[in-house]
């Protein structure tokens, strides 16, 4: 296989991206383009929508951490939520700061994760 | 690296606004957790035996981390083509709300559709966070061009990221793929509870985090959409209820 070959790969793998990964993903995109492009920012509706985004958003956050995928299910459950509980406490106690609070987070999963062996 | 006054001089011109949306992706702390998060997707599809092109392809045409997991963890444990579409497009539900909210931020009575089908694929979990942030420092008539540059700064990183992580595959530490999947659910919970600016917002907050583990019993395969739609909906009720 020549080196542009290898690059590209074989197009059925394409073509498997394209129908099931970009389409899956654009059609809500452009649903919400075409259905929710016309309303006006001060309308009651998106205080609903954007509350149900939010909803959605945590839903996926709970999902990571209760069904987790891949190499976070070796992480018990316990070590999982605490992580994100005192990642959470920390960036309330000091100055609203993610970063400091995603790598307070990181290191007690790390941390614990050293300490269990 | 602040942005210029609102009515500063230097948004003059649409390049101007897509530099400052360029330059913007190195304010925030999430560009990081995307490069991280990337070097794990690279990997990920080296490990499953897709190209580069491919995993290039799909950090700039899918544009959804979770769903280009799902789509590999999918793919790589040998689920048909349709399977996967199918538990693609469920994850990709909330990129429906997120366009509706982002999209009336950036409009002016003469904007067309078509000038907005960019800023509409660029929508994702960052960019949705930060349009709520940065949108209201950007004049109005600058914002389309503002998101694009946000927009493309945050999928180039991506894409080097994409890059870098194809190639190191083998080499990352297997603690490695734990802390970059740990990293999603931080940094989300975090960047959320900062643009929390409503009590509906902390409600539809909290009430979908402790919604999904109990819809998740029932094993419907929409459960996030049961969760965050009745979430939502209670938080809105809430803010109906709160301003009689």
């Amino acid at each position: 296989m020549s080196a542009v070959q290898t690059f590209i790969g074989d197009w059925h793998a394409l073509l498997i991206l394209v129908v099931a990964g970009f389409l899956p993903n654009e059609v809500w995109r452009m649903l919400g383009l075409w259905l929710g492009g016309g309303i006006n920012e001060d309308t009651d509706i998106l205080i609903w929508v954007r509350a149900i985004a939010t909803a959605i958003l945590a839903g996926v956050i709970a999902q990571i951490l209760v069904l987790p995928p891949g190499a976070l299910a070796t992480v018990p459950a316990p070590l999982r939520y605490g992580s994100v509980l005192f990642g959470l406490l920390v960036f309330l106690g000091f100055k609203r700061s993610i970063f400091v609070g995603v790598l307070c987070g990181e290191l007690m999963m790390l941390g614990g994760k050293y300490w269990l062996g | 690296m602040a942005l210029p006054a609102l009515d500063s001089p230097r948004w003059h011109g649409t390049a101007a606004a897509f530099f400052y949306g360029i330059r913007s992706v190195t304010t925030t702390i999430l560009t990081a957790v995307l490069f991280a998060t990337y070097i794990g997707i690279g990997a990920l599809a080296h490990d499953t035996h897709f190209s580069l092109f491919w995993a290039l392809l799909s950090t700039a045409l899918v544009w959804a981390g979770p769903a280009q997991i799902i789509l590999l963890a999918a793919l790589g444990s040998g689920a048909t083509v349709i399977q996967a579409a199918l538990a693609v497009t469920v994850s990709a539900i909330r990129l429906f709300p997120m366009v509706v909210s982002v999209l009336p931020m950036l409009r002016l009575p003469e904007t067309r559709k078509r000038q907005l089908i960019l800023p509409s694929h660029f929508t994702a979990v960052t960019l949705w966070v930060e349009c709520f942030r940065l949108l209201p420092q950007v004049p109005r008539e600058r914002r389309i061009a503002f998101v694009n540059g946000l927009g493309v700064g945050l999928v180039s990183t991506s894409l080097t990221a994409t890059l870098i992580g194809y190639h190191l595959a083998a080499n990352l530490p297997p603690l490695f793929g734990a802390a970059i999947l740990l990293l999603t659910p931080l940094a989300f919970l975090l960047s959320t509870v900062r643009n929390c600016k409503t009590p509906a917002d902390v409600v539809a907050l909290t009430l979908g985090l402790a919604l999904f583990p109990v819809v998740s019993m029932f094993n419907t395969g929409v459960d996030i959409l049961i969760s965050g739609v009745s979430a939502g909906t209670i938080a809105y009720g809430v803010h109906r209820w709160r301003r009689r």
